[in-house]
């Protein structure tokens, strides 16, 4: 019986995958193993040796098992090493069953220029690209012989005596904002405008911009600054600054120049022309039939696209109005 | 408008050392915008010389040049190059003499262009420097011979720096004018504006002399008899001659320099000087040739037809609103536009009648718009001239032709004067402060408004302030806020952040919209944003499923060939697309949101009269404006080409296909949470095998939202694309009216599921989605889902007919399934698409 037992556990031992200690198991503790042959012996053991002769089978059988036990053990953790050392894989060569998109960056940039609004009770107000001249320019006090009126490069639609334009600022969205609306009116107005610039590496005749109007009892034009104050830091950065400069618009009296400053801006910290802005101009309140007497106001315009050159160093307007992929998957989701 | 630096400090004191940038700095603060600095791009040695001898050689080419010896130093000096007081210069020109002074540029002088100016070997002699033109110095045009200072009624000793002498020091900053502004397109205004903002003593030019009553009335007949918008079309119109000319008198240098430096060619010295004056006072004025009128003038409006040859010799053809200046020949000049040929200044004129005139605005600028005709002249009355300083604009030229030309003033003008006062403004106390936001001291209210020009009286408390006659923009209490504002400085204002009421946020359709676009792009879609414009027959094809489209076209594109605004989004895109793959980019998945400008077929669109401004138009008006302006619905548009996936390891390389289009619709779908229903579709720019027509369905019914699938192979190849580009376009105003309503939400079943697959045969042509409908409908609320896992065609199965195999998922909410229960839902299905499209169970 030890030599069966010394023959099993050698076996045992020398088994070295579970196919081979399979193979073992079935030799040396199967039916038909000598342990097993010598356990259906037991029936013609004497009685009174039964129990001295079961107990030393059974210790055998007892240690052949364990043996098993102990070595099935080893080789399963063996065998799962080597199967995860042989799955190993290069993790830098992932095969990708999708494609990276993006958002256009002045798309991401005016939404959110407009949070920056909203996130202050503001709306957002929209108005349609080909537009009345009406709300382009009559309702907005530019008198038809305006010089102001050829002075912006305007796309005419035929016939041109129908009045309708493909709109050249986003103010038009201002006088639609305040017929509609009730009093106090807070809104910005992103959008798309048109003027006959040829495109070059700073023009182009499609362009964004965002608009803004409050009009409220008391409101001054240090509540212009103020508006501005905090959405250019809102939108570049808490060192962000903001100028105002005379200038002329026939909406706004009095009017400003708007310019910015902030010192990680491309080619250094300097003082860049955003856009304009002013006290809304009386005869623009009176278009929507509000007393310029009893209230007052504010709106301003600046360039989404110029924005984007002077914050992210764009060189080239070509490049934002291409539709090159290359050009938005710089950006990817954010701006 | 180009300000010279010196002219400038002729009427504001400027501090020694003052430089273009600093005078810019100080000009932008009051809200004149810098545009550029000019100057003449020259350095020296240049020197005035003396020709001592020249010997004239023949050369082999048939020229003959001059060998000439200069003196440019006095004595046994040193030349301003180092060199020796005589150099030896090779001049080409002819037009001179021993003794004549001129302007020798020495080794080491910089001419524009930049033209470095070395010792330089030429027809046998080493040439040590050049004799210099007009031209080559940067003053004017003339080359026709070198300059001789006599030319210019100069002398100077020899070696003297020509560049100080000639005025070539001078340097001028560009700024640009606001419209309301007219009086700052002259040095007067803009002097005056310089001491706004420094502070600088300013001394007014209209001042500089005293104008003179006529003692001959020369006859003028002032004869508006269509005034334009009934504003009359001239309201000051002064006229003085002067007699006795020289016409030989050269313009002096520094007038040449000034004016060039302000961007005006000198032409003649008469002419140079009203032009002088204009800029200088900012008054248009213009010299007829006395000898040449033919009796009196009448200011009138032309006849319709009626013709003018102008001062460019262009025979105009005139309209009724045109204003003309005539005398008894005929129109002799277009009213402050352009004068006319027949009484032009030439070269022999002695005797010059001068007009300065005030013309109305609106007037002028249609005049100069409709003969496309912007002149100096037309671009300061456009913006208004100040009335009162015609006069003294006319006796200022009248004293620079008796100094600089040799004439005679002369008894003979007329003075007609009929410009309306500057009305006065009504300023409450407090006005300014209250619209600015800045507590303003009276005494700083009443400083500004003086400073500007303003006459300030009280009454009952409020201030009144008459403004000067230049500034006629000045026409409310508004504007003079303004002025206040400026004077005082905006940098002064504080910075206080309004309250608003609360919000609501962004909109259903503007947060959508997003969710949309940001959707795409996570998908693996790249926005782009494309112009609307598209060339002949893109809407044509695009803009409808079949048959033509209705499009706006624009008066005046930047492109000729792409006049119309798109009808639909997909041209944009597969130019787009086109571009992109032209630079190596070949496999895109492109998406761009925006308006469509999609006006109804047969309908004329816009509004023939506007509404005044300045007054709330009518409901009803406002609803014709609105009416009148061309539907614009916000679209969606998808273009994919090329591989969506591409080959790597392991991995082959997936096309993009039809299903890609449908794949985006569905992702449309689930951003704006609104079911997007497919069907088979037809459209005329597509594969007519491959296309899905789109709908949302309501109460109301069915609407087509859009169009997605394969396009056209044909259409593909015109835009340079690959047979299969897979297209998607969706009505998102459509869409999104839809997605306003709150979903009801059904409970989450928690007891086991039964699955079971069905396999149906069905005739080929029936849709799987038709198909799938009718086994919902059959089987009932136990069925939780259904899906298409198999199309199967061939053996086994007849032909024109297909197996179509769907996965089923049975749950009841209150028990487990039987299989009993589900394998008779199943049937129910069964049988329901059996009785709808004659499916059979394929077992």
């Amino acid at each position: 019986m030890s030599a069966a037992v010394t023959a099993a556990l050698t076996a045992i031992s020398a088994a070295e995958t579970s196919v081979a200690l399979k193979a073992v198991r079935s030799e040396h503790a199967g039916e038909s193993s000598p342990l097993s042959k010598l356990n259906a012996l037991m029936r013609s053991v004497p009685n009174d040796q039964k129990a001295a002769a079961g107990k030393l089978v059974g210790q055998a059988r007892g240690r052949v098992t364990q043996a098993l036990t102990a070595r099935e053990a080893e080789i399963g953790e063996a065998e799962a090493s080597a199967q995860l050392a042989a799955e190993a894989v290069d993790v830098t060569a992932a095969a990708s069953t999708w494609t990276p998109g993006a958002r256009h960056p002045i798309s991401v940039l005016m939404e959110r220029a407009a949070d920056v609004f909203v996130a202050m009770g503001w709306e957002v107000a929209e108005g349609p690209e080909l537009e009345s001249e009406w709300f382009n320019f009559d309702g907005l006090n530019f008198d038809e012989d305006h010089p102001a009126r050829a002075m912006q490069d305007t796309f005419f639609v035929e016939p041109t005596d129908a009045h309708l334009v493909l709109r050249t600022q986003t103010s038009p969205v201002q006088l639609r904002a305040l017929l509609s609306r009730e009093l106090p009116v807070y809104v910005v107005g992103p959008g798309r405008v048109y003027r006959t610039d040829e495109l070059d590496a700073t023009h182009t005749p499609v362009f964004h911009q965002i608009e803004g109007i409050a009009i409220d009892k008391g409101l001054t034009m240090a509540h212009l600054r103020g508006t501005l104050d905090h959405f250019v830091q809102a939108l570049f950065g808490p060192e962000a600054k903001v100028r105002l400069r005379p200038n002329y618009f026939p909406f706004t009296e009095p009017s400003a120049e708007l310019d910015v400053w902030h010192p990680t801006f491309k080619d250094g910290a300097r003082w860049i022309e955003w856009g304009g802005c002013g006290m809304v101009h009386p005869n623009v309140l009176r278009s929507a039939g509000i007393d310029p007497e009893v209230y007052s106001g504010f709106a301003f315009g600046v360039g989404a696209d110029r924005a984007l050159m002077f914050r992210n160093d764009v060189k080239d307007m070509h490049d934002m109005v291409e539709g090159d992929v290359r050009f938005s998957q710089q950006f990817g989701m954010n701006v | 408008m180009r300000v010279p630096l010196s002219w400038l400090g002729e009427y504001v004191d400027l501090a020694p050392g003052t430089t273009p940038e600093d005078v810019h700095a100080a000009l932008v603060k009051v809200g004149l915008e810098e545009e550029d600095i000019h100057r003449f791009e020259l350095s020296g040695p240049i020197v005035v010389g003396e020709v001592l001898e020249f010997v004239g050689e023949a050369q082999t080419n048939g020229k003959t040049i001059n060998w000439c010896q200069v003196r440019v130093a006095p004595g046994d000096e040193l030349a301003a190059d180092g060199g020796p007081a005589v150099h030896g210069i090779v001049c080409g020109a002819h037009n001179f003499l021993v003794g004549d002074k001129v302007v020798v540029t020495l080794p080491g002088a910089v001419l524009p262009g930049p033209f470095p100016i070395a010792p330089r070997k030429t027809y046998g002699h080493v040439s040590d420097g050049m004799i210099a033109s007009a031209r080559e110095l940067g003053l004017g045009d003339e080359h026709d011979g070198i300059l001789r200072l006599a030319d210019l009624g100069l002398d100077a000793p020899v070696g003297t720096d020509a560049i100080a002498l000639l005025g070539l020091d001078d340097s001028a900053v560009e700024i640009n004018v606001t419209p309301d502004r007219g009086y700052a397109f002259s040095i007067r205004g803009v002097a005056r504006e310089y001491s706004h903002s420094t502070g600088a003593a300013f001394r007014d030019p209209a001042h500089r002399v005293t104008p003179v009553a006529p003692q001959v009335e020369f006859p003028v007949v002032i004869d508006d008899q269509a005034p334009v918008r009934d504003r009359l079309g001239v309201s000051v119109f002064v006229t003085r001659a002067v007699r006795g000319i020289d016409p030989t008198r050269p313009t002096p240098a520094w007038m040449v320099a000034r004016l060039g430096l302000a961007g005006i060619r000198s032409i003649s010295l008469t002419v140079d000087v009203t032009n002088y004056v204009m800029v200088e006072l900012g008054q248009p004025v213009h010299a007829y040739d006395l000898d040449k009128l033919s009796g009196g003038i009448r200011v009138r409006r032309a006849q319709p037809g009626e013709k003018i040859v102008t001062l460019d010799d262009v025979t105009r053809t005139l309209n009724g609103e045109d204003l003309l200046i005539t005398d008894e020949s005929g129109p002799i000049g277009l009213a402050g536009v352009m004068g006319g040929a027949s009484t032009e200044i030439d070269s022999t004129s002695t005797n010059v009648l001068i007009e300065a005139a005030n013309f109305d605005s609106v007037s002028i600028a249609r005049s100069a718009r409709r003969h496309k005709l912007p002149s100096e002249a037309s671009r300061r009355f456009e913006r208004g001239v100040d009335p009162a300083v015609a006069a003294a604009a006319a006796a200022r030229v009248v004293e620079l032709l008796v100094q600089l030309a040799g004439g005679t003033p002369d008894d003979l003008g007329s003075v007609h004067h009929n410009a309306p006062s500057p009305t006065p403004i009504v300023l409450p106390f407090g006005f300014v402060s209250g619209l600015i936001g800045l507590e303003y001291t009276a005494e700083e209210v009443r400083h500004a408004l003086t400073e500007i020009g303003a006459l300030l009286i009280e009454a009952d408390g409020d201030l009144v302030a008459t403004p000067p006659t230049w500034r006629p923009d000045l026409t409310d209490k508004w504007t003079l806020a303004e002025e206040v504002a400026r004077i005082v400085g905006y940098d002064r204002i504080p910075s206080v952040l309004p309250i608003a009421p609360p919000g609501r946020g962004l909109t259903t359709a503007q947060r959508l919209r997003r969710v949309v676009a940001q959707t795409l792009a996570a998908t693996g879609h790249t926005e782009v944003l494309t112009y609307p414009f598209l060339g002949k027959g893109e809407n044509a094809v695009f803009g409808a499923a079949s048959g033509p489209t209705a499009e706006i076209r624009l008066k005046n594109p930047m492109d000729g060939e792409a006049p119309f605004l798109r009808t639909s989004m997909l041209p944009g895109l597969l130019q787009i697309a086109h571009r992109n793959r032209s630079r190596g980019i070949i496999d895109l998945a492109i998406y761009e949101q925006g308006l469509v400008f999609r006006p109804e077929a047969g309908r004329a669109y816009g509004t023939a009269e506007l509404p005044a401004g300045g007054v709330r138009p009518s409901a009803e008006t406002v609803a014709a404006l609105n009416d009148g302006i061309p539907p614009q619905p916000y679209r969606v548009g998808v273009v994919i080409v090329g591989n969506t996936v591409r080959h790597q390891p392991s991995q082959p390389a997936l096309a993009a296909t039809w299903q890609d289009a449908l794949a985006a619709v569905q992702q449309v779908a689930l951003a704006t949470g609104v079911r997007i229903e497919v069907c088979q579709g037809l459209h005329q720019a597509m594969h007519p095998g491959r296309t899905a027509e789109l709908f949302v369905t309501t109460d109301a019914g069915a609407t087509s939202v859009g169009f997605a699938g394969e396009l056209l192979p044909t259409i593909a190849k015109s835009f340079d694309l690959p047979a299969v580009v897979a297209v998607a376009e969706i009505d998102l105003s459509v869409v999104l009216d839809h997605a306003e309503r709150e979903l009801t939400v059904h409970p989450i079943g928690t007891m086991p599921a039964a699955t079971q697959d069905l396999s149906l045969v069905v005739a080929a042509e029936v849709s799987a989605a038709e198909l799938s409908a009718s086994v919902v409908e059959g089987a009932g609320a136990l069925l939780e889902s259904i899906e298409l896992v198999d199309d199967y065609r061939g053996a086994g199965v007849l032909p024109g007919q297909k197996s179509l195999t769907f996965a089923l998922r049975f749950r009841a909410t209150d028990r487990t399934l039987t299989a009993a229960e589900a394998s008779d839902a199943r049937l129910a299905g069964v049988a329901a698409a059996g009785l709808a499209f004659g499916a059979t169970l394929r077992e």
